[in-house]
């Protein structure tokens, strides 16, 4: 196929391939389908499920409130209906980006007239912990599964050290403490969530560990995880982990924790290995321009896409690894690619994310930067229940909402439209 | 147009209000009311915005 012709968008008859099967992907193959295109359209992921919703890994699924089949996002007779064919356990280990030509691990290769990727992100683990299984990761359906039999195996009293005070951490260790785990939450920043919300609403959000009972050590890392028949040079004498547990968590200070669970939530790292001879631009993600492309015909979405954002005289190579940016932009890769890169329209989101952690619904819209000022407009940290503004160079960049899902959406349409500092701290709150 | 809310699915993210205020209102009691069960077909654009940004996918569009 000519450039010309690529530049008019995928042939409505062609192949579509999308490479990553979780959110992202998911929503940029029914995209295709809904919006026009006719032709053989493969979905193509790693695990053995079917596409389901993370979010409630952390939350529903570990605390058992949810069967795990519930977070499917589409089930076979679903994806039937869109005529999308999943194929489920494969993972894609190369692109030829001009041919548009897929190798899967067995050997097999896919050609597509049209290729998104979104293999997503994979979480960073402890050094020095692999074969630990009692150290763990929460990203999966099965790692959420893991995790809830090791606790349960425990029974009441586990001792769980959660390693990284982020959204995910946090949620963990709130649902842990509500299974009658007791809870460690290790952060090395000076508050939970710091990178995210900046310190001023970290201090804020650190009083909900406490009150839960959960501890949370701050300013403190991991230098290494002693398996129970680790060595024994400088353990205490007391409170040894049982064969079968995580073992001694050594701490910067010099401390050892027990742990018969240990959950590591530091981050994640876009899963672009398998790119890596593609010839595509790659930069902490997959480097794509305004509107998705890659490349040619070749778009991408989700936690390992960083595009080209322009907004309010910003001019940004960004990568977000939010839900509601991810389904956003599976939407808009799929849309990019039937429209052709010469006529693609810019992916420009209010991006959006929440956590629900003790009880309390935290909500962020628009992108808060730690240097930020912040402003309280409704509420105060005290009473628990609140909405802030971040501001930067005379602009809002974001609003942050606890318990105050209403008022916090009195905002978007002002990040929308870029409003200033003064326009967005002056609005009337009913 | 029908607008119907799984509420059994509805988490009171509250985008759906911020897309179609007409139609959606999250209130203190953080529940989400639905104040047009029959919008106007003026309001469709902001309707079909408000259910594709829910993060549960509990709204749909029922001609």
């Amino acid at each position: 196929m000519s450039a010309d012709s690529t530049d008019e968008g995928l042939p409505t008859d062609g192949t579509a391939v999308v490479v990553g099967a979780s959110l992202a992907g998911l929503r940029a193959a029914e995209t295709l389908r809904a919006e026009g295109f006719e032709g053989r359209l493969l979905l193509v992921g790693d695990e053995l499920h079917l596409p389901y919703d993370r979010p409630p890994l952390s939350k529903q699924v570990l605390a058992g409130t949810w069967p795990p089949e519930r977070v499917v996002l589409a089930d076979r007779s679903k994806l039937d209906a869109m005529r999308i064919e999943a194929m489920c356990g494969q993972g894609a280990i190369a692109l030829d980006p001009v041919g548009r030509r897929i190798t899967l691990e067995d050997g097999s290769v896919l050609e597509a007239d049209g290729v998104v990727i979104a293999t997503g992100a994979s979480p960073r683990r402890l050094p020095g912990t692999e074969g630990n299984e009692a150290v763990g990761v929460l990203r999966t359906l099965d790692d959420a599964a893991a995790l809830r039999a090791r606790v349960l195996a425990h029974g009441p009293g586990c001792r769980v050290v959660v390693v990284g005070a982020g959204f995910i951490g946090s949620e963990v260790a709130s649902t842990c403490a509500g299974l009658d785990c007791k809870v460690t939450v290790l952060e090395a920043m000076p508050t939970p969530l710091a990178p995210a919300v900046g310190e001023q609403i970290g201090a804020a959000l650190a009083t909900l560990h406490a009150s839960a009972g959960v501890e949370l050590r701050t300013r403190v890392g991991v230098t290494a995880v002693h398996p129970p028949d680790g060595p024994a040079d400088g353990q205490p004498a007391e409170g040894a982990p049982a064969p079968g547990a995580a073992g001694w968590v050594v701490l910067t200070s010099g401390e050892w924790l027990a742990a018969d669970v240990v959950v590591v939530g530091i981050g994640v790292r876009p899963n672009t290995a398998w790119l890596e001879d593609s010839g595509l631009e790659l930069a902490d993600g997959v480097v794509c321009d305004g509107s998705l492309f890659a490349a040619d015909a070749v778009t991408a979405a989700g936690d390992l896409a960083r595009w080209r954002w322009r907004r309010d005289g910003l001019d940004e190579s960004v990568r977000i690894e939010h839900w509601q940016v991810a389904a956003e932009m599976g939407v808009a890769a799929a849309r990019s690619l039937l429209a052709g890169r010469r006529r693609a329209p810019a992916f420009d989101p209010v991006p959006y994310f929440w956590s629900d952690q003790y009880g309390v619904r935290i909500q962020v819209l628009g992108r808060p930067d730690p240097a930020d000022e912040v402003a309280f407009v409704d509420g105060s940290a005290e009473e628990g229940r609140y909405v802030a503004l971040y501001g930067r160079q005379g602009r809002l960049r974001a609003a942050l909402a606890v318990g105050r899902p209403r008022k916090l959406m009195a905002f978007r349409p002002l990040l929308a439209a870029g409003a200033s500092w003064q326009e967005a701290t002056s609005l009337p709150l009913d | 147009m029908r607008v119907i809310v799984d509420f059994d699915l509805c988490e009171s993210n509250a985008l759906c209000m911020a897309n179609a205020p007409e139609v959606f209102e999250v209130r203190d009691d953080d529940f989400l009311y639905v104040l047009q069960e029959e919008p106007p077909d003026s309001l469709r654009p902001k309707v079909e915005a408000a259910a594709r940004a829910c993060p549960k996918a509990a709204i749909t569009i029922v001609d």
